[in-house]
């Protein structure tokens, strides 16, 4: 046994580090949000496949969303998640590195770009609204709105969790090479770029 | 040092991917030169190219222990069984 050898005052092992027994060999938190994760899976495809079963079983002729729907205000907006993940992904480098000025910078990026998203699409939602288009239009409509807007309130929270995670960057919570507070959010907000991808495509291309 | 966990893939060119994609995507969404059936598989496979590309290099699978990539996986094929079966209702 190795760890018998050890010292008495030896750094006891921290609960955050790689490969504690009994946990999938990754931390705990990161474990934990995968979890979370694979639920989240469950609860997407209970959104996603009731869209695909009630269009395909819809006995009226569904509208094309290419044509009904602001394409060119939701791509720009799919790009910015996109970008937003990049720098998410930006700052969990700039974390392992301890790079504290990186961090805070590729933070305050993603939590603007995430904000930004919100902004976006609460302009359109304005828009679909004042021209008719509610969650009464139909299975269309109330589709429309209920994966979107599930996705949005994650964006939401995920915007706020993160303003939350860069406030304490900014007090140097993460400093000294502590990455697994962005790694666990970064997860989650990947993965709500990941959800978009599925969605953007779904409801606004086919 | 936990912090040396894996190698960091080349991130800016994952973003170029995703970029190119959504182009790709959007050029067979609203050109429509292909016929219906193809035009779903084709954004289908462009989706799932893209969705592969975060989950891997972004959400680091990749690099994860084979373990944790199984317990992940697992519940996949359940989504999809989900979908299926009820779709089954409407097979026309």
């Amino acid at each position: 046994m190795a760890h018998a050898a050890a010292p008495p005052d030896a750094a006891p092992a921290v609960a955050t580090h790689e490969s504690p027994a009994g946990t999938l060999g990754v931390y705990t938190q990161k474990l934990g949000m995968w979890v979370f994760l694979t639920s989240e899976v469950m609860f997407f495809t209970a959104l996603i496949g009731s869209y695909i079963i009630l269009r395909w079983g819809s006995a009226t002729e569904w509208p094309d969303p290419t044509k009904s729907l602001a394409i060119g205000i939701t791509a720009l907006n799919t790009f910015i998640l996109i970008c937003s993940s990049v720098s998410m992904v930006k700052a969990y480098a700039a974390a392992v590195h301890d790079d504290q000025s990186g961090l805070k910078r590729w933070l305050l990026t993603t939590v603007v770009a995430g904000a930004t998203f919100v902004g976006i699409q609460f302009v359109e939602y304005r828009n679909l609204l004042h021209e008719g288009f509610t969650p009464s239009s139909g299975l269309f409509g109330s589709t429309f709105y209920a994966m979107t807007g599930f996705h949005g309130f994650h964006v939401t929270c995920g915007v706020i969790a993160m303003a939350y995670v860069t406030l304490r960057a900014f007090r140097g919570k993460y400093a000294g090479g502590k990455y697994e507070g962005i790694e666990t959010i970064g997860l989650y907000w990947h993965f709500v770029d990941l959800v978009w991808i599925i969605l953007f495509t779904i409801v606004y291309l086919i | 040092m936990a912090a040396a966990a894996h190698k960091h893939p080349n991130y800016v060119l994952i973003w170029f991917y995703l970029a190119v994609l959504t182009g790709a995507e959007l050029v067979v969404a609203l050109l429509k030169v292909l016929p219906r059936n193809w035009l779903v598989t084709a954004l289908i496979f462009l989706a799932i190219w893209k969705a592969m590309l975060v989950a891997l290099y972004f959400m680091h699978l990749k690099f994860e222990p084979r373990r944790l990539v199984v317990t992940i996986i697992a519940p996949l094929p359940l989504a999809v069984i989900l979908v299926l079966a009820v779709l089954r209702e409407y097979a026309k």
